[in-house]
């Protein structure tokens, strides 16, 4: 059998004419793509420091929302990019990298970040430079009037609308004398604070208030600290020893009584909650604001979500069941990004000339149905507030999985309006 | 909690601090000791010797308890070696100028950590602890894993002390402790000294880092505080004086373990500061140490 091989390959002339029409062609595309010239939005990532677990998952989730939002057209049109910044999860960082997002990078607008005290550190930034900031952070520094018009929190609920809304079930559930175990910090404040008051609303009492430094890595010996007659421990914890701090928890309980125990889910973020020496969580009760392990009445658009995300029914990853996600908080970044699409496009937005005008649609919105935008389910807006309310869910470990029994209604967590930015001046 | 349990927890968990600080102070103390280099990356040593028996445990495919034992031996030979070419390659250079190798090791502490971020992320991960084992007591459960920490702290040390004052690579260590010229005109390779002593002090961090991880989780950050600990150690119980180092250990350990669980464990740091400010004020060659 004989090929001829030498007649295949192009001539000289044929690869030089190729590439000139080549030539030729980018030159006139390249106007027409000017035109519409990409959204650039900047995200404020933890990717580093006590936040990388976090830091991870946003990103792999502001990748899945990016591909849905330019899959169906981009934003007014206009394709979206996004320019990851780390910032160590460190207030200092965070606001340079507002700072280097905003002037290096010409980013439309930044979003993504979570902890409370690098919001808090980075929010007067981008105040100053008058660039939207969209936080993912649950604190109530944003609904508390501590921040500014620029900075908004439209993707999740805040703490105190979380615990306030939760507080009635679990004293009419689990026990009315409740020892909390928290972070010593903005966020871990807020749980004490609002915690205490509902707590104290509901009839009950808060026996023993437990602050733990966020960078603590030996909880052992804060736990003598609970009250002998506790009936309900809360507990909430970050950062990246959480696993040994559940597991002290575990070891210090071991086989003998011991009280209720409801926990943020936070304290188990991005950890297997069947990991050897936590088989003591089974019949506890957590907080979640999104549901790790699909629920039997998940929707289709939780479903959709969790498959573009690349999380499986358990809430690890599909290509690693080792690599837990951070589910209950990683919807915010999903949700925001579709609301900055909303925003954009109620506003027409054409440039960094029409910030304002972004600010102050996202300020006009108020319902939020569940849908493909919102897959954490209903919510609604406060534009005073700049706060978003939502839905809490109580699951209970059985048979090592979390499973919901209880969801809170959107009015439960509403409370008097603590601040109005819309008076405030851009 | 009634005070008499309360104190037993909080002995307990004095005790495994201070056997864990102990292993790290004396790596640190011996550098000290006998090359006068005060390595500021010593802490990045402990965190590659949990980085590393991470992998090992990982990777291998052998039940917990042998997985862990491999991480024992592997992670402080790897960590040894990486010193000794650090001895070689940077501080020899240098002379051993002790202003020189400060800045030098604080470098290194930078390239390890940054390196540990690179290759192994910044995730905080689980190591298996080789058993799981609780001991139920009246008042409160505790790890029995815990207790072969301070065990197997101790086991180590002991070789150590064998090996310092037993062996002839200790006579020879201690030789040039005392007087580096003469440990050299008596025919003595004080670069093999050197470099084996560096290379010790590292192994010895990774080993109590290797003790640590099932409890805590291996981190590209977590060098700071053994770091910082064990600096206090050294200082309180004289640069230099392996005995002075491990009964600072103790009473640093034990008592960072009894103030924190009292009062509250930020007390307790300000007056290991406070102990060393002290120290250094009224006898600043430090409880044990010869005078310079």
């Amino acid at each position: 059998m004989t090929q001829k091989l030498i007649g295949v390959a192009p001539s000289r002339r044929a690869v030089l004419k190729g590439a000139g029409a080549g030539l030729l062609a980018a030159g006139f595309a390249a106007p027409v793509w000017a035109q519409a010239a990409p959204v650039k939005l900047g995200f404020q990532l933890h990717r580093t420091g006590i936040g990388a677990a976090y830091g991870r998952w946003y990103e792999r989730t502001a990748q899945a929302a990016l591909k849905v939002v330019n899959d169906a057209g981009g934003i007014n049109g206009r394709p979206v990019e996004i320019v990851f910044e780390d910032d160590g999860t460190d207030p200092k960082r965070g606001a340079e990298v507002v700072e280097k997002l905003t002037s290096q990078h010409n980013c439309d607008l930044i979003f993504g970040p979570l902890f409370s005290h690098v919001v808090i550190g980075s929010a007067p930034r981008a105040g100053e430079l008058k660039v939207p900031y969209l936080v993912c952070s649950e604190g109530f520094h944003v609904a508390g009037g501590m921040l500014n018009r620029w900075t908004m929190q439209p993707g999740i609920t805040d703490v105190r609308a979380q615990v306030s809304s939760m507080a009635p079930w679990v004293l009419a559930n689990l026990g009315k004398k409740v020892t909390m175990v928290f972070p010593d910090y903005a966020f871990g404040h807020d749980h004490r604070d609002f915690f205490t008051a509902a707590v104290e609303a509901g009839g009950g009492e808060v026996i023993a208030q437990i602050a733990v430094p966020p960078t603590e890595t030996s909880f052992t010996r804060y736990l003598p600290q609970i009250p002998r007659e506790t009936e309900v421990l809360y507990h909430v914890m970050v950062g990246p020893a959480v696993l040994t701090f559940v597991k002290e928890l575990g070891e210090f309980y071991g086989t003998g009584a011991k009280p209720q125990i409801f926990g943020f889910i936070d304290s188990l973020e991005a950890v297997d909650i069947a990991s050897p020496g936590l088989e003591f969580l089974e019949g506890t009760h957590f907080w979640e604001g999104h549901c790790r392990a699909q629920q039997a009445d998940a929707s289709e658009h939780e479903i959709a979500y969790r498959a573009a995300v690349g999380v499986d029914a358990n809430g690890a990853s599909v290509s690693d069941a080792k690599d837990v996600s951070t589910y209950a908080h990683m919807f915010s970044v999903w949700e925001t990004l579709h609301i900055i699409k909303a925003g954009m496009e109620a506003s027409r937005y054409q440039g960094t000339a029409d910030r304002q005008k972004f600010v102050e649609a996202v300020e006009a919105m108020t319902d939020m149905p569940e849908s493909l935008a919102h897959v954490q389910g209903d919510k609604v807006f406060n534009g005073k507030t700049h706060q978003v309310f939502g839905h809490q869910f109580i699951s209970k470990v059985e048979g090592g999985k979390l499973v919901k029994v209880h969801t809170t209604s959107i009015e439960d967590s509403m409370y008097a309006d603590a601040v109005d930015y819309t008076t405030q001046s851009f | 909690m009634s005070f008499g349990p309360f104190l037993l927890l909080a002995v307990l968990e004095g005790t495994v601090m201070a056997a864990v600080l102990a292993l790290t102070a004396v790596g640190l103390s011996l550098v000290f000791g006998v090359m006068r280099v005060v390595n500021v990356a010593h802490g990045e040593f402990y965190m590659l010797g949990a980085v590393i028996a991470w992998f090992v445990t990982y990777y291998l495919p052998f039940p917990p308890a042998l997985v862990w034992l491999a991480a024992l031996i592997i992670a402080p030979l790897i960590v040894a070696l990486i010193a000794a070419l650090t001895d070689t390659l940077v501080l020899k250079r240098l002379n051993y100028d002790p202003e020189a190798t400060i800045v030098a090791t604080i470098g290194l502490l930078y390239m390890l950590q940054q390196a540990a971020l690179t290759f192994y992320g910044p995730d905080a991960r689980p190591v298996v602890a080789p058993f799981e084992w609780r001991i139920q007591l009246p008042w409160f459960g505790y790890s029995g894993y815990k207790l072969f920490v301070v065990v197997a702290a101790v086991v180590i040390l002991a070789a150590v002390w064998l090996f310092m004052t037993r062996s002839k690579a200790g006579l020879v260590m201690r030789a040039t402790q005392v007087d580096r010229d003469t440990a050299q005109a008596f025919g003595i390779n004080v670069d093999r000294v050197y470099a084996g002593t560096f290379a010790l002090g590292g192994a010895l961090a990774a080993a109590a880092a290797v003790l640590i991880v099932p409890i805590q989780q291996a981190h590209y950050l977590m060098g700071h505080d053994p770091l910082l600990l064990s600096f206090i150690v050294v200082i309180i119980g004289g640069l230099g004086s392996i005995r002075g180092t491990l009964v600072a250990a103790l009473v640093i350990g034990l008592s960072d373990g009894i103030i924190s669980m009292f009062f509250s464990p930020t007390l307790a740091k300000i007056i290991a500061t406070l102990l060393v400010a002290l120290v250094l004020v009224f006898r600043p060659q430090g409880l044990f140490g010869a005078k310079a």
